[in-house]
């Protein structure tokens, strides 16, 4: 509890833990709205907010504020998954990698160099090209986290390699702590912090490569993502036909969700590195 | 002589083995994957209203099989694709038949290159120094205001920074033209009018680049800055009466710049990927709409020659940087 008492003395710990708790609101409303969102012609098309239609209609007959509401539901549903499966990956990698050492390391740091270094946007398009007629929010979150772990794999090994030096590594192994265990019960508390900073980067990564995929077309058109919001207000001529609250209510809601994400994981990750927590308290 | 063995030879071997692997991956994904192009293709065919006999399908089936190297077992394939590649002959392009693969890509090579090159120039440099000063002056007024602004920059992905731009200065003021590379029907050649227009239409897209990755290298070169100035040697400096200028310039900059080297190695990639988003949104004449082209009408000779190319030019540049890197940090050429 005092972790939390410590973070909420940092204003963007609390601007942004307040965004992202009226986001998971609106994404909680979503399963009141009065339709099934797929459906095209339920509302008069191009209607300017208003009081019955807060955000306003778009040009497929749908209510934008519902819209916007699934969207931001299901982006967090993608995002959620691929981090989770890909901290799964890059937890396993970076301890591995990071205790045991030798050939081992070497090779897995190799792939994740390779993850880091080819240009995966490109490998990414390739997959869902040809994934097209399968593609769901789960298969697209799969898809996401098989990329998404390189980096903090790597962050994790760094971390791992340094506790293995500590005195207490020496102390648990002498006195018999088996490895499986050592890692779970010594290590796994040390690294729980570091891995949380690095799943809520890697949901804003996971967010942002969804709507690219979306902008391009690849993934299912018909379930309403911040991405596929996007993809469906140009198709439309949004900005031509100056229907600026169709385009406007997904570009500023990834706005305030890409920022609030950010500012909770640099809060987070300030006050675990204690250099930059007095740095900033001015001691 | 150490240094080649130590340093060059083990990166030259890793440069090829990425090279290798990402090569095998772009053959090996297609062949993994539930559906092959051949009948994904002819599907597409047929959707668009094409009327193709039975006949005529065998014989489609067969020459796109050809074409796209699928005849034989895998390990036949896997050579004859090699083959290919080393040729440089990545087949025709499908929707726009019968131009050749290479052809189109070296067509938008220079457009992306020529973006690219320009903002990360322009960004590189200028994110490094002022993120330096706001690191060193972190106290400064002005150094928490930049902060500010990089803190809500920084998270914004470029597709979202990009479209901001186009509706702020594209729409709502409308200083700059909103998509192309030149105006309409204008031919390239060398002179002013063809550079002028031609800067005018890119000036967009290259800032949303420079404003994107400056943030970036600002914070990341703020963050090292500050770490650097309270190190025991800056301290002495100071006490040992070294103006200011000099430490600043000297000593704290020059030591934060070899990470942020390595950083834009690293980053290089997601750079370029970056660089193909922010092309589509401005319609830019480069790689990344030729992609997008090739996407919807699902040109998959396209798509693999664009991402075998990346993937070689990518890898190339950061080897590049990589091998500049001694000389900027004297300690790896010693040791």
């Amino acid at each position: 509890m005092n972790i939390l008492r410590d973070l909420f003395k940092d204003y963007r710990f609390v601007l942004s833990f307040g965004v992202l708790l009226i986001l998971l609101a609106l994404a909680v409303t979503a399963s009141f709205c009065p339709y099934d969102p797929s459906l095209t012609g339920v509302v008069p098309r191009d209607m300017r907010p208003s009081a019955e239609y807060w955000l306003g209609t778009d040009s497929k007959g749908q209510d934008v504020f519902w819209q916007a509401a699934f969207a931001v539901r299901n982006s967090l549903i993608v995002s959620v998954i691929a981090a989770l499966i890909s901290r799964v990956i890059a937890i396993l990698v970076g301890m591995v990698s990071g205790y045991v050492g030798g050939m081992t390391d070497r090779v897995l740091m190799f792939i994740s160099d390779s993850l880091l270094v080819i240009p995966l946007f490109l490998i990414l398009v390739l997959m869902s090209m040809l994934l097209r007629e399968y593609m769901n929010l789960f298969i697209l979150a799969l898809l996401l986290s098989i990329f998404g772990w390189a980096w903090d794999a790597r962050v994790i090994r760094s971390l791992i390699l340094s506790l293995r030096e500590r005195e207490f590594t020496k102390t648990a192994i002498l006195s018999g702590t088996g490895t499986v265990k050592l890692v779970l019960n010594e290590y796994m508390p040390f690294t729980m912090p570091l891995i949380f900073s690095t799943l809520i980067n890697n949901m804003s990564w996971a967010i942002g490569l969804e709507m690219t995929l979306a902008i391009l077309g690849l993934v299912n058109m018909n379930i309403p993502t911040l991405g596929t919001m996007l993809n469906w207000a140009i198709s439309y001529q949004a900005i031509l036909l100056r229907h600026w609250w169709w385009i406007l209510t997904p570009v500023l809601l990834s706005v305030f969700l890409f920022v609030a994400l950010y500012w909770l994981s640099v809060s987070i990750s300030e006050y675990l590195d204690p250099r930059t927590r007095t740095q900033r308290v001015g001691v | 002589m150490n240094f080649l063995k130590r340093y060059l030879i083990p990166r030259l071997i890793q440069y090829l083995l990425v090279i290798f692997l990402g090569i095998t991956a772009v053959f090996i994904i297609p062949r993994l994957l539930p559906n092959d192009p051949v009948s994904t293709m002819i599907g597409v065919m047929q959707a668009r209203g094409q009327q193709l006999e039975p006949g005529a399908i065998d014989e489609m089936v067969t020459s796109l099989k050809e074409m796209y190297g699928l005849e034989g077992s895998w390990w036949e394939q896997y050579v004859a694709f090699w083959g290919r590649l080393i040729r440089g002959d990545f087949g025709v392009s499908f929707f726009q038949f019968p131009t050749r693969v290479d052809v189109m890509v070296a067509r938008a090579m220079p457009w992306t290159l020529g973006l690219l090159l320009t903002a990360t120039v322009i960004n590189w440099p200028l994110g490094n120094i002022v993120g330096g000063l706001a690191g060193y002056y972190s106290r400064k007024r002005w150094s928490r205001v930049l902060d500010a602004i990089a803190m809500f920059v920084r998270p914004q992905p470029y597709y979202i920074l990009a479209f901001a731009l186009l509706l702020l200065l594209g729409y709502a003021v409308q200083w700059f033209p909103v998509a192309g590379g030149t105006e309409l029907g204008r031919k390239i050649a060398f002179n002013w009018p063809t550079i002028k227009d031609i800067i005018r239409h890119s000036f967009l897209p290259a800032l949303s680049l420079v404003i994107l990755g400056g943030a970036i290298n600002f914070q990341s070169m703020k963050l090292i800055v500050q770490y650097v100035t309270s190190e025991s040697f800056v301290q002495y400096a100071k006490l040992g009466g070294v103006t200011e200028g000099r430490i600043v310039g000297r000593y704290v900059i020059r030591n934060a710049l070899l990470p942020q080297l390595t950083g834009l190695a690293l980053s290089l990639g997601q750079i370029f990927s970056g660089a193909l988003i922010t092309e589509i949104v401005f319609s830019y004449p480069g790689l990344g709409s030729l992609l997008f082209n090739a996407i919807v009408n699902g040109d998959y000779n396209l798509i693999m020659g664009i991402t075998v190319f990346s993937i070689v030019g990518i890898t190339t540049a950061i080897l590049i940087l990589d091998l500049l890197y001694p000389l900027f940090d004297p300690r790896v050429r010693y040791t």
